[in-house]
């Protein structure tokens, strides 16, 4: 930009008479930047706790102490932000945007929660994220929710993580943070919608287990991933199960599996393994019909970016579709851009929304596409055991084992 | 079974090289001094959602003014309303919705204006008035005392020119100043 002169339509005044002495602005310092140090420090120090609470003292009572620690910490302490929720935005934005430099603070979030667990399973939705921390305390009373209902909104956080990445990667803004529930409670003030939601989201879960955790957030779709390939994750009981089954009672978010009954625990029958075939085959149609319908979306998903909205706002004003002018495109047209220059911007961005709705619908297809072969298999559990994507390390079913119970007699609690 | 725990191993190794891979590249261009939003006074158009988009019920935005460039006029079109009944400080005279500019004499026919920072609502209406008519002192910016620096910021999200960015820490303020647009 060229430099400008400053408007002097006014000279300022010398001051002859009285030598009055000009004030100065006042500039009150930002955070200092140690505290966001701290914060790093903070989170490792609360996931190694989390990870011995859950793994090693195998004890609800601290987890749900650590858990209110951090909602206090993290959530109306430090306003909710930043979290490891909205951080996988700004690593898409980092890798997609390079004029983009992450700051260091919200890798750590992103980055320290999945490598713990890819170690020791979801500890840090158990005691670590706020967001979690304030549904499982609501928690009064759950239902058992239908298991197609259950699968099928479980979905739900696959397309969510799907799109927030479309968004933060085409520079269309971060959906995660805008349509979060909980922080606008951490920060006792916000828009009216937005904490109305958030108020049903924890009336919902004082009946639905961790609503938001389970069927919409989108780092919980990673930690799961993570966590079902980790290594020394939360098991209900590392004597032998007796199958009594109080565990699956006990936890509220549909995370334990059932022991496949005697009678089942046979060899694939020819139906099932015509099924399973169905199913495989079913995958590349459902990939394809993601990718197609991705596509599709990609004209309207782009309207979320302000230059395509720009775009469309000075075309249909100069077309006299519309009447008056925004200030958007007052101020565009103040500055005397050529309006040929912000649509071909416009097109450009319209393909790469398209292509990115293109990808996300694939990703879509797959997730839906394996969960369909994974219902058709038949799975053969010799004991109850959580389930390695949907546990979040709640320690809830250890105090309702009874096997638990009986070795804590023994051994003062502690496991070796 | 063991063929499972094996698979799940090798899962593993290849996330964590990922994850690494992943984390050592962002961290290149990563940085280590935090960032802070701040409004561009001289992309300002003075619209007035700054007032009304932030997380916050009162926002963060405030009006500042750069003494250095105030010409102290008598009718500052910043503090009045267009056509005044008086140049005086009745309220019915006054453009500011809070009252939350102080007008004081100097010398004749000096007047200087400064913000009650806490009664400001960062409206912008007497920065549009100081800057249309007058020599702009009058200029929006993030005060950091209020600012939650969150993540993304609602009202750079909702401004028409784009003119809200991050900016580092260690110089929070895009005040005006003497030598005018960089």
């Amino acid at each position: 930009m060229t430099a400008a002169p400053i408007n002097q339509r006014f000279p300022p005044p010398q001051f002859t008479e009285t030598g009055h002495q000009l004030p100065h602005m006042t500039a009150p310092p930002p955070r200092a930047g140690a505290l966001d140090y701290l914060d790093i420090v903070v989170l490792c120090i609360c996931l190694a706790l989390a990870t011995w609470l859950v793994l090693r003292r195998r004890a609800r009572r601290e987890v749900v102490l650590l858990s209110l620690f951090s909602l206090l910490y993290f959530g109306f302490w430090r306003n909710g932000c930043v979290c490891a929720i909205g951080s996988i935005q700004n690593l898409t934005q980092a890798l997609f945007d390079s004029t983009y430099a992450v700051p260091v603070t919200v890798l750590a979030f992103g980055v320290l929660p999945l490598v713990f667990a890819l170690f020791f399973g979801r500890v840090f939705c158990a005691a670590v994220c706020p967001h979690g921390a304030f549904q499982d305390v609501m928690l009064l009373k759950p239902v058992r929710l239908p298991v197609w209902l259950e699968h099928g909104l479980r979905l739900l956080a696959y397309v969510y993580l799907g799109l927030a990445v479309v968004f933060a990667a085409t520079g269309g803004g971060y959906i995660i943070c805008r349509f979060d529930p909980f922080v606008q409670i951490f920060r006792l003030t916000g828009s009216l919608t937005m904490i109305l939601t958030g108020v049903i989201f924890l009336l919902l879960s004082m009946f639905i287990g961790r609503p938001y955790c389970r069927f919409l957030c989108p780092y919980g779709v990673l930690l799961g991933l993570a966590g079902s390939v980790s290594r020394w994750r939360a098991r209900i009981t590392p004597d032998k199960c007796t199958q009594c089954r109080r565990c699956q009672d006990a936890c509220p978010f549909n995370a334990i599996n059932k022991v496949t009954p005697k009678a089942q625990q046979i060899d694939p029958t020819p139906e099932d393994k015509r099924r399973l075939a169905i199913r495989c085959a079913l995958l590349p149609l459902v990939i394809v019909s993601g990718l197609w319908l991705g596509g599709l979306s990609g004209d309207s998903l782009a309207k979320a970016h302000p230059t395509v909205a720009l775009a469309e706002r000075v075309h249909l004003e100069d077309a006299g579709a519309v009447p008056g002018a925004t200030d958007a495109s007052v101020a565009f047209r103040a500055e005397g851009t050529a309006p040929e220059k912000l649509f071909a911007e416009a097109h450009a961005l319209v393909a790469r929304y398209v292509l990115a709705g293109r990808l996300c619908g694939v990703w879509v297809g797959l997730v839906v596409g394996l969960k369909l072969i994974a219902l058709a298999w038949r799975p053969r559990r010799p004991e109850y055991e959580t389930d390695a994507v949907r546990c979040v390390a709640c320690a809830r079913c250890f105090d309702f084992c009874p096997q638990e119970h009986k070795r804590r007699q023994g051994k003062n609690g502690v496991l070796d | 079974m063991k063929r499972r725990v094996f698979f799940g191993g090798l899962a593993r190794v290849a996330a964590v090289l990922g994850l690494g891979g992943l984390a050592g590249r962002l961290a290149q261009s990563a940085q280590a001094a935090h960032t802070v939003w701040q409004i561009d006074p001289w992309k300002c158009t003075s619209c007035g959602k700054c007032a009304t988009e932030c997380v916050l019920e009162l926002s963060a935005v405030k009006c500042v003014q750069f003494y250095d460039i105030c010409g102290y006029c008598d009718f500052c079109t910043g503090y009045f309303e267009p056509q005044p009944n008086k140049l005086n400080t009745g309220a019915e005279n006054q453009l500011c919705p809070t009252g939350a500019i102080v007008r004081k004499f100097i010398e004749d026919p000096y007047y200087e204006y400064s913000i009650n920072e806490p009664l400001c609502v960062g409206c912008a209406k007497c920065v549009k008035g100081c800057t249309l008519f007058g020599n702009g002192s009058f200029h929006l910016q993030i005060r950091h005392d209020r600012c939650l620096n969150c993540n993304e910021c609602s009202i750079a999200k909702a401004c028409p020119v784009q003119a809200i960015s991050r900016v580092p820490a260690g110089k929070p303020y895009l005040f005006k100043t003497l030598e005018g647009r960089k």
